[in-house]
């Protein structure tokens, strides 16, 4: 199962690394920490690591690496606006439980 | 909940720790708050998507009525409760603000207060302090709902020629709006930064403000990651509004309107701000004036017409330019960079007069609405510290006015030169001036001029408690601190008791309306004026000191010299007396080295009684030892 962004997300993430001026792509990843469990990561990818698997969508590198894909597997990475608030959301088939905020879950 | 942005690799924060931090810039006619969101910096907009805030607050008796676009248009039907170019007045006092309007007549009903002035609304005396906070509060709360959390802090730009006062109460207005300040840091340098000047090669660049009421030049050096202010000059009753006024003038002429007052006016100059915006792109258009018979006078208008209306203008911003220049004793060929601020810099008149005055092209990629603000917003992303480890640049700020303190004579004993990098910190000793001393006022002043009287005043306090002891003899160390916002503190220890006095210069805010660019040119132009000045007061404070010191001497001793030396004595000390009231300083150094001479004699007995005095009934081997 891979791991993809939605067009909407890959233009803005294709955008914001023309405007940062460097980078080769996004790295997704789990930290395990956070109020539920888990937390995503969401970080411009400058090198590629020996162990990152590697992913394209809609033109966009995404890199991700083993210990976090367990976690990953089958996510969709959209890009959303509420109001004046505008980012990313994941959606993750694994996640059975998240935090309100949006940025940790258990599995 | 909140949606995602993207970090710098290996930055990602832990849930609900999110480093928010926005970049300020509160300005004279319109404010904007801006954030660095997934790497880029934006400017961030209101629900209907506007950049700008205009600067502006309406008070009813409950409280605010309304900031921005809404209190704007209330301006006109209640212009003594709706605030507008509020920047003026901060950290003034209202002396200040009547000597700049020059006799103009003022739009509000000020009130007095110690240190900056009030101004009535229906809800209340309002500082500037508390109107500024009022205009912060409302970019907060959009910061707040755009990055979808709380702010740790924000960055807040300020002109680089705002004094210790005026830099204070925009500090004070962040804090009263909830925000934590990061920096303060200039606004030229924030729109430096935007160009990403500061990583750029070492140089001077010149940053042009051109806003809406008001007109800024900066000369700044950027060195080792510094920016250092090297002039400053400008002219803070010119802006695009005058461009404006200009174009609805001659409106008004051509159609032979007669009296043009309030709604028509208004009409006109909306009129003329419309077709001036349409006149940066397009060759000519067209003028629409409302005539009195309902009818609409379409006048048309080129661009050339529209730039010989407003030739004038332009000049009076190129003048103040090639002064700041001057000030910096650069010439045009120096400057690596030319950077435009402000939204009248889009007239094309505007870009091609500097284009033939520096002989380069202006940078012009960035909004010029927005360039202070996007230069702060990464100023602030840097240090909440969302920036990852190749590029931790930091960026330093310099004073731009030496801080010192008032020595006797009234002259000026500077403890940090102006263009130390900040933050800073410096001690220095100084001792009691007569015998028997036991407290010393401390004067803090600004400026670059040898004598207080022509610096600005910042704050005084006193250090009491000193022990009574010979002139000379106390030790009091005066420490001056400056932190990252360039804001001053000042302590005062003597040492033999650790009896200390200190102040935060809270300045009095009520502080000569100068202009930074301003007194360093007359400390230039004046040098030499200076060094008499100081040469003079200096000789004044020793023939002070000698006249005190003859006279206790006669009083005490007198009984040594007959009646013919006492009367020589006395007629030098009064020769000495009548020279230094006069501003002749080798006069004065004639004359105190005649008194000197005069009473060596005199020294001398009185040290052969004192030195009796003390052998007095002592043996030899006391002496001994």
């Amino acid at each position: 199962m891979a791991v993809t962004l939605t067009e909407s997300a890959a233009k803005h993430v294709a955008d914001f690394i023309a405007r940062r001026g460097k980078g080769i792509g996004l790295r997704l990843g789990v930290k395990t920490t956070g109020c539920s469990g888990m937390a995503y990561k969401l970080e411009f990818a400058d090198a590629v690591q020996p162990e990152d698997r590697l992913f394209e969508s809609h033109g966009v590198k995404v890199l991700v690496d083993p210990k976090s894909l367990v976690y990953l597997e089958g996510t969709e990475l959209d890009y959303a606006r509420e109001g004046l608030n505008e980012g990313f959301r994941f959606s993750n088939p694994n996640e059975k439980d998240r935090c309100g905020c949006g940025e940790s879950f258990h599995v | 909940m909140a949606l995602l942005q993207i970090a710098e690799p290996g930055m990602s924060t832990a849930p609900h720790e999110h480093r928010l931090a926005v970049g300020i810039d509160l300005g004279t006619t319109n404010s904007l708050v801006a954030a660095v969101v997934s790497g880029s910096a934006r400017v961030l907009v209101d629900h209907q998507g506007r950049p700008l805030l205009p600067s502006v607050v309406r008070y009813d008796a409950r409280g605010v009525n309304a900031v921005g676009d809404a209190a704007a248009a209330q301006a006109v039907v209640d212009p003594a409760n709706t605030i507008v170019s509020v920047k003026r007045f901060m950290g003034r006092g209202l002396d200040d603000v009547r000597k700049a309007a020059g006799g103009a007549a003022l739009p509000y009903e000020f009130v007095d207060a110690p240190g900056m002035l009030r101004i009535r609304t229906r809800a209340g005396d309002k500082s500037p302090v508390e109107v500024s906070a009022d205009i912060l509060a409302v970019l907060r709360a959009r910061a707040e709902e755009t990055l979808g959390g709380q702010l740790m802090g924000a960055v807040v730009t300020v002109p680089a020629y705002f004094d210790d006062a005026q830099r204070q109460a925009t500090k004070d207005a962040a804090r009263l709006a909830g925000l934590e300040v990061l920096r303060l840091i200039n606004e030229p340098t924030a729109a430096a930064i935007a160009y990403g000047l500061d990583n750029a090669a070492e140089g001077v660049y010149a940053v042009y403000d051109l806003g809406g009421g008001t007109f800024d030049i900066s000369i700044l050096r950027l060195s080792k990651g510094v920016f250092e202010v090297m002039s400053t000059g400008g002219d803070s009753a010119l802006g695009g509004d005058d461009f404006d006024a200009a174009l609805a003038e001659w409106a008004a002429r051509e159609a032979r309107l007669g009296g043009v007052h309030g709604a028509l006016r208004r009409r006109l100059l909306v009129e003329a701000r419309q077709a001036k915006e349409r006149l940066t792109e397009l060759e000519s258009t067209f003028f629409n004036v409302p005539l009195a018979d309902g009818q609409v006078l379409a006048l048309h208008v080129t661009r050339k017409m529209f730039e010989a209306l407003t030739e004038p203008l332009l000049k009076k911003t190129l003048v103040a330019t090639r002064k700041a220049l001057r000030d910096a004793a650069l010439a045009a060929a120096d400057v690596k960079g030319v950077v435009l601020v402000g939204g009248s810099t889009r007239m094309p008149q505007v870009r091609q007069a500097l284009r033939l005055l520096f002989a380069r092209e202006p940078l012009t990629d960035l909004n010029p609405d927005e360039v202070v603000a996007l230069g702060a917003a990464m100023q602030a992303n840097l240090l909440a510290g969302n920036r990852g480890g190749d590029d931790d640049w930091l960026l330093l700020d310099v004073i731009p006015l030496s801080l010192g303190l008032e020595t006797m004579g009234g002259l000026t004993e500077r403890v940090i030169p102006r263009n130390s990098t900040i933050p800073v910190a410096r001690a220095q000793e100084f001792t009691t001036f007569r015998d028997g001393q036991t407290a010393m006022a401390i004067h803090v002043v600004q400026g670059e001029r040898d004598l207080v009287a022509d610096c600005r005043s910042l704050a005084r306090f006193e250090l009491r408690g000193i022990p009574p002891m010979v002139a000379g003899a106390a030790r009091i160390v005066v420490t001056f601190q400056v932190d990252a916002d360039g804001l001053l503190s000042v302590s005062a220890e003597e040492k033999t008791t650790g009896v200390k006095a200190q102040i935060a210069v809270k300045p009095s805010y009520g502080l000569a309306d100068d202009e930074v660019a301003r007194m360093l040119a007359e400390s230039f132009e004046r040098a030499a004026d200076d060094l008499k000045a100081r040469a003079l007061r200096e000789q004044q404070v020793e023939a002070e000191q000698i006249i005190a010191a003859t006279r206790a001497a006669l009083a005490a001793d007198g009984d040594l010299l007959d009646p013919g030396e006492r009367g020589a004595i006395a007629a030098l000390v009064e020769r000495l007396a009548a020279c230094a009231a006069g501003d002749d300083h080798l006069a004065i150094k004639a004359a105190i080295a005649d008194l000197n001479h005069g009473t060596g004699e005199f020294a001398a007995r009185r040290m052969d009684r004192s030195v009796k005095a003390v052998l007095a009934g002592r043996t030899l081997d006391e002496i001994g030892t």
